[in-house]
């Protein structure tokens, strides 16, 4: 495994992180990882990796980012720098490929890092009932902030059903996909 | 020209152009402020580089397909499929002033196109800086509707297109400042007393600082003219799309009311003054032998804050709108007949001017 951070040397350092039940991998080289002081930021509390590599990357001398621009998407063959210089990512893959260079970025333009919005019908259920529940613990905690505690027992109760995998009646006429 | 919405379906360019963009039929809520409400939704195919990085036989093979399930959708029965590289450069341009599509689809260079549904209120460009750009185009101030129209005619595409999407960062888009929900809502508004009391630019940075976006007339980079803004939402990720439309519409309802405190205050303090140059900009319009389409684009703001602040005596709104669109270079081509040069233009421009305005009077006398 190459180092996601330089792309150059074998990935020698792993770092997980878990939030909010999802977990998230960093694979770096023993080099970047002592420049950057993963060791160090690992032994806090609490550290967050899209945090960490957004300090990274402002951080970044002309030699890292040179080692950052060498990272390649495997599916369109788009080099971190290519994007750099248009602002245009090459394909949906790209995503995957610089996740760790992008969600800096993204967090930086948007403020967040995660998608709220809809969901594509072909996506499958899965993808959907996990939208539903997050989109349901939103409204649960806006339910409890109007002090509307019937609704937000309702909602609950929802989340919980939607947890377990209890699949609800469909609706008359509904085909399955 | 019929300016009905419900106009039969255009079977061609031609057909389509021969009547007023539905968007600037003057109705609709608050039109006497917002001239129009648009939502744009931008998806890519999961399989295909996006639209810079493809090949054109790749995006060939996205025309067909996006176009094939537009067709078979009811959003877009009976709509209009124009592709890009079988049209003339003026023609090109008459679709971007009409709002219909970007500069960038109207290069007319690669494989692109556009769908227009029957009633001109939804239109999907095909290959622009995403493979997708649904866009729901609604006259006044309805966000919910065109939210509604477009959200039903991404369902119905979604049912046969696999776009691109994870589930952590959403929809993945060609540039990541629309990646997630791909969502850009936006508002047309017009607000000519709050340029002339001075409060704008205390307006527009408040604007800035909730998060929304705000350009001129024609989108990106395009400059402000006739007080006329777009207001937008600026982020994609981390809200839903109805928590992003209901900030836009909270914060253009705050707007609203803004503008309609300077209007009573500015008619209170210097009614005189407002009516003279309501009345001066119109006998312009109305008389002029030469005009720029900046400065008919300018002396429109001023007439149309006469309608809205109902001075008897002027004409709809939708004559000032569709005025706006008529009087831009393509157009104006298109209506002479062929080419002409700027100053020619000029002269033609305020022909065209002059007998609208002189057929609106006669309607309103009869």
């Amino acid at each position: 495994m190459v180092c996601q951070v330089c792309g150059k040397n074998p990935a020698t350092v792993h770092f997980t992180e878990i939030h909010d039940n999802k977990m998230s991998e960093i694979h770096v080289c023993e080099r970047c990882a002592e420049e950057k002081g993963l060791h160090a930021a690992s032994k806090k509390h609490k550290f967050d990796i899209a945090d960490l590599l957004a300090n990274m990357v402002d951080g970044m001398t002309t030699t890292d980012e040179e080692r950052v621009g060498h990272v390649q998407c495997p599916r369109c063959g788009m080099v971190y720098s290519g994007f750099k210089e248009t602002g245009r990512l090459g394909c949906a893959e790209c995503y995957t490929a610089f996740q760790f260079q992008l969600r800096p970025l993204l967090r930086r333009i948007h403020g967040d890092t995660r998608h709220r919005g809809k969901v594509p019908t072909r996506d499958g259920e899965g993808v959907t009932r996990s939208r539903q529940i997050h989109r349901l613990h939103d409204e649960l905690q806006r339910a409890v902030e109007r002090e509307e505690f019937e609704h937000a027992a309702g909602i609950r109760d929802e989340i919980k059903r939607l947890e377990s995998g209890t699949p609800s009646a469909p609706p008359a006429g509904e085909k399955p996909q | 020209m019929n300016p009905s919405n419900g106009a039969s379906p255009p079977a061609s360019f031609d057909a389509l152009i021969a009547r007023p963009s539905p968007w600037l039929s003057g109705q609709g809520p608050h039109a006497d402020l917002v001239l129009s409400t648009r939502i744009r939704l931008a998806r890519n195919l999961h399989s295909v580089p996006f639209t810079h990085r493809a090949r054109d036989e790749q995006l060939q093979g996205v025309l067909l397909s996006v176009a094939g399930a537009a067709q078979r959708s009811r959003a877009f029965e009976n709509g209009l499929l124009l592709r890009m590289t079988e049209m003339s450069p003026i023609e090109r341009q008459i679709l971007v002033e009409r709002h219909l599509v970007s500069h960038e689809l109207g290069d007319g260079v690669k494989p692109r196109g556009i769908m227009i549904a029957a009633d001109e209120s939804l239109s999907l460009m095909i290959n622009e800086e995403d493979h997708l750009r649904l866009q729901a185009m609604t006259p006044g101030f309805q966000l919910a509707e065109a939210w509604s129209r477009a959200d039903a005619a991404d369902d119905e595409l979604d049912q046969s297109l696999d776009f691109a999407f994870s589930e952590e960062i959403g929809y993945l888009t060609s540039c990541p400042t629309n990646a997630g929900t791909g969502l850009r809502a936006s508002v047309l508004i017009h607000l000519p007393a709050l340029v002339l009391v001075e409060e704008i630019q205390k307006v527009l940075k408040s604007i800035m600082e909730v998060g929304l976006n705000v350009r001129g007339l024609y989108g990106e980079h395009s400059e402000v003219m006739g007080n006329l803004f777009q207001i937008s939402n600026q982020t994609t990720l981390g809200r839903s799309e109805r928590e992003s439309i209901e900030r836009l519409e909270r914060v253009t309802r705050e707007i609203i009311e803004t503008e309609e405190r300077a209007r009573e205050r500015m008619m209170r303090d210097a009614r005189v003054q407002i009516e003279d140059k309501v009345w001066r900009a119109y006998g312009t319009l109305r008389y002029c032998r030469s005009i720029h389409s900046r400065e008919v684009i300018n002396l429109c703001s001023a007439v149309r804050l006469g309608v809205a602040l109902s001075m008897p005596g002027l004409c709809h709104l939708r004559v000032i709108n569709e005025l706006l669109v008529l009087t831009q270079p393509a157009h104006l081509q298109r209506l002479f007949g062929g080419d002409l040069s700027p100053g020619e233009r000029n002269v033609y421009r305020a022909q065209i001017v002059r007998e609208r305005l002189a057929s609106a009077e006669r309607e309103t006398e009869a």
